[in-house]
């Protein structure tokens, strides 16, 4: 098991080593004059020169590479022409547009993301599980055909569209809740729950969809075992056969996908961020795109790609955890 | 009124739906308690069905069920949902055939036995997990306290067959049904569970309903049998009179194409001599003549190994499936290879025609070393060296026509043009006994014999030297194995071939092979002629595994089972 793990994060690293590559290669590939950028519209010349220096693109796109490595791992030291400004390892560069260290950038915006994320988890294990648990159990009533139109639905609907229709009929007409706007969960709980509510849902019950039809579809066939078989031979009760055992054989498919996709979310539901203003990595990334802030750009592709890697390795681990005969190797 | 333990009267039960079928028309039969009985039949034939029948399971399932079925004074057709379910594994237990799939995977042993205890006696937690060490112990799980935390997959194909028979004990029923309790299981282990459901029905006084498609199972087991075929009774009777004078043709027939391991010869029992089960087993005589003890055949092998070795993995998991075998097969000989599972017969097959290459050791054929030939060197050889498999459902695709299968070979070799392909695969396809118009038919039309028989076909349109078959015949019935068997010694005879046979069955081994190796744990423990081999077995194994084989001869099972209860057995 521990071995296992080891091995997994070693791959995870190699894995992250290639992606730096391409983002890298990419950047360097794009148009434009990254100075220029950074430095703004009405610079000099010789100002752009200077931060060119400064940024250290004039030094070859290996070398930039090598220090943007580096500094990951080690931490780099930026010039201001002033001074020397300290960027600590894990250290993925400064931005372009503010100077601040990108990876302060990210852990500012990784909280919001993780609400997100994890308060959606929540709809989509209850929503999701329990539609699909309940349409597997009515097979062939009207509770099935209305999960399976639902769940239908709700697969074919975009997710800014979904969120779009939340907000026009919770906010606007309904005026149940005011139009969200993020606080941070350190600042106030209370407000923060409420202001998380329809982001929530709407990621939530957009993923409920394909939770509903996996458990739907595991439960069918734990149900369809030899097993389930046995324990109706033995007088075991409907609710015993369901609760115990065909839900215990439908969980394991369900919790490995769960961590998979909180892992993508860890790095942005960007639809979903965009859609409610919550300053997540999901709006980093399209701020950062917006304005060609490439150090920030590749500092969240990253760290995207590092949440994904992990809840692989995650979904893995708690597959076998939760399923003793997978053995992992 | 009667005190009956089981009484079924016209059942019926039809599965409807698209060639909606009567799998059970119109049987009734009784069994007193403490009796036993067999149902016996081929695959289709309604046994399982009548089994699942007594404990109402096919309720809820869309069958049409007609008829009154009456298992310890409960009428199971119009019992409550409730009665039902107070019937089921406390009145009347039932032992499933796969005990792999029977158990829920996810919990451990012990825990699935106490919830069957706690549903029928609201025992405490407690109590129930206690009964359950006790049931397991009872069906002589070696240290059950600890074992029974232990999930089904940590269990082996015997010990969790115990764990399912001490679930059914849990609630002392009167009526134990066992489908089909063996088939998954080695002979030797097969042995045991049968002794065991012996003891318990001496001890407790209980009932017995055994459904088996193998005759010698039943032998061993019960007082009475049930011989069905398509839904319907046969015959039925005490079980040594059905099975030493059966009175219709259909169990005549049946009994005829059972293997013996007994027969004096290799000769194929034809028809008529069906009934000589009585022939006594042979006597274990440790007297060996002075055979060859190394695999050599004294010259013109075509095919030879020695010290053939094959691992599997590496470092800590690494497995010896095949250790140290030296093997000979001569034109127009038939080598047997016996063994249990795991025993490493079906590397050995693979390492023969080279679908495997092995660690180490040499793989003459035809005068030449093969054993380290690359993929391309082998290419010619592959046309000479070919292989029927076990299952003739997976190793046919499905989504192609049988005569586009049986053709594969021939066009790999590319010699011949698309008319002399079709030719010689419908030359084939009369070879085996099967219609040759039927080339564009695909797999699901066939039956399980006739499959098989596609599969020897495309083994036989190479035109080649050597076949080895790997459990050709198991997954298949009695009668359909007698076939297939014949099938398989004309072929060999016709063309000189030289066959290598593998099997668990020692009986079908016996029955077509000149030769016989015994193979346990990656070695070949005795090998000899045939008759030499079952008639004076040498190692003590071969003598377990052959005292172990069901005899069809209940007096002569009984004997043996005292005799086995002498040394403990695992």
């Amino acid at each position: 098991m521990i071995r296992f793990t080891l091995q997994r994060l070693g791959g995870a690293v190699l894995v992250l080593l290639a992606l730096s590559v391409l983002v890298f290669g990419l950047i360097w590939l794009a148009p434009g004059d990254p100075a220029k950028l950074a430095c703004g519209d009405r610079c000099s010349p010789a100002q752009i020169a200077q931060v060119r220096e400064r940024l250290g693109l004039n030094d070859a796109v290996l070398t930039r590479y090598a220090d943007f490595v580096r500094g990951i791992v080690a931490g780099r030291d930026y010039s201001t022409g002033t001074g020397v400004l300290r960027c600590d390892a894990p250290c993925l560069g400064l931005s372009y547009r503010s100077d601040r260290q990108v990876t302060e950038v990210i852990l500012e915006r990784l909280p919001a993301t993780a609400s997100l994320a994890l308060g959606a988890m929540v709809i989509w294990l209850a929503v999701g599980v329990g539609a699909g648990l309940l349409s597997a159990l009515r097979r062939g009533g009207v509770t099935e055909r209305a999960v399976t139109v639902l769940t239908l639905a709700a697969t074919g609907v975009p997710v800014f569209i979904l969120g779009l229709l939340l907000l026009m009929i919770v906010c606007a007409y309904l005026r149940w809740l005011p139009f969200p706007s993020y606080v941070p969960l350190s600042q106030d709980p209370e407000q923060w729950a409420w202001n998380m509510l329809l982001p929530w849902l709407t990621l939530g019950l957009f993923e409920s969809a394909k939770y509903a039809r996996l458990t739907r579809a595991s439960t069918l066939e734990t149900l369809a075992e030899d097993h389930i078989r046995t324990f109706r031979a033995y007088g075991v009760g409907e609710r015993a056969i369901v609760g115990r055992h065909a839900l215990r054989g439908a969980v394991p498919p369900v919790i490995a996908l769960s961590a998979l996709d909180v892992g993508t979310m860890f790095g942005g539901a960007v639809l979903t961020e965009s859609l409610f203003g919550i300053p997540g990595l999901g709006k980093t990334l399209i701020d950062g795109v917006r304005v060609i802030d490439l150090p920030v750009v590749t500092g969240v592709v990253l760290v995207m790609g590092a949440a994904v890697v992990l809840a692989n390795v995650v979904a893995d681990l708690l597959y076998a955890a939760a399923d003793r005969r997978v053995v992992l190797s | 009124m009667t005190a009956d333990l089981v009484e079924v009267d016209g059942l019926a039960v039809e599965f409807p739906g698209a060639g909606g079928v009567r799998a059970v028309d119109g049987l009734s039969f009784t069994l007193a308690p403490g009796g036993a009985l067999a149902l016996v039949g081929e695959s289709g034939s309604g046994k399982s069905t009548v089994a699942g029948a007594l404990l109402g399971l096919h309720r809820g399932t869309g069958a049409l069920t007609s008829g009154t079925v009456r298992v310890g004074g409960t009428d199971v057709g119009s019992a409550s949902a409730r009665e039902l379910r107070a019937l089921r594994g406390a009145v009347a237990a039932m032992v499933f055939q796969d005990p792999l799939s029977s158990l829920d995977p996810y919990y451990a042993i012990g825990d699935q036995i106490a919830e069957v205890y706690r549903v029928h006696t609201r025992a405490s937690r407690r109590a129930a997990g206690a009964r359950a060490v006790e049931v397991l112990d009872r069906v002589g799980i070696p240290g059950a306290a600890r074992r029974a935390r232990s999930r089904p997959h940590e269990f082996s194909g015997g010990m969790r067959q115990r764990a399912l028979i001490a679930m059914a004990l849990a609630c002392e029923p009167r009526l134990l049904i066992a489908d089909e309790p063996t088939t998954a299981l080695d002979v030797t282990v097969q042995a045991q569970i049968l002794d065991l459901l012996h003891e318990l029905r001496e001890e407790a006084g209980m009932g017995l309903l055994l459904v088996t498609h193998d005759v010698g199972v039943a032998a061993e087991s019960v007082d009475e049998v049930l011989v069905m075929k398509e839904g319907r009774q046969v015959e039925r009777g005490p079980v040594g009179e059905v099975l030493r004078s059966p009175a219709h043709p259909y169990t005549k027939a049946l009994l005829a194409a059972v293997p013996r391991v007994e027969a004096g010869s290799g000769v194929p029992r034809g028809s008529g001599s069906g009934g000589s089960g009585a022939v006594p087993a042979p006597a274990p005589a440790p007297s060996p003549p002075p055979a060859p003890s190394s695999g050599a055949v004294q010259g013109g092998a075509l095919l030879e190994v020695s010290g053939l070795r094959r691992e599997f993995g590496r470092g800590r998991d690494r497995v010896v499936a095949v250790d140290g075998v030296d093997l000979a097969v001569r034109p127009g000989d038939t080598l047997g290879i016996v063994g249990e599972s795991g025993s490493g017969k079906t590397t050995l097959g693979r390492l023969l025609v080279r679908l495997l290459d092995p660690t180490s050791g040499r793989v003459h054929y035809d005068g030449r070393e093969i054993g380290g030939l690359s993929e391309r060197a082998l290419r010619p050889y592959r046309r000479e060296l070919q292989m029927v498999f076990q299952d003739p459902v997976a190793s046919l695709n499905p989504r192609r026509s049988i005569g586009e299968s049986i053709a594969d070979p021939l066009r790999a070799a590319g010699t011949l043009d698309e008319a002399g392909v079709r030719r010689r695969v419908r030359e084939a396809l009369e070879r085996v006994g099967l219609d040759p118009d039927r080339y564009d038919g695909h797999p699901h039309e066939f039956s399980g014999g006739q499959r098989q028989r596609v599969g020897i076909a495309r083994a036989l349109v190479a035109e080649p030297r050597v076949i080895v078959c790997d459990e050709p015949v198991s997954a298949l019935d009695v009668t359909t194995q007698a076939q297939i068997v014949e099938l398989l010694r004309g072929v060999q005879r016709d063309l000189g071939l030289a066959l290598v046979f593998i099997a668990h069955d020692l009986a079908v081994v016996r029955q077509i092979s000149d030769r016989v190796a015994v193979m346990r744990q990656g070695r070949i423990v005795e090998q000899g002629p045939v008759d030499q081999v079952y008639g004076a077995p040498r190692d003590p194994y071969t003598r377990r595994l052959l005292a172990a084989v069901p005899t069809l001869d209940p007096d002569l099972a009984r004997a043996r089972r005292t005799a086995r209860k002498e040394p403990v057995p695992l």
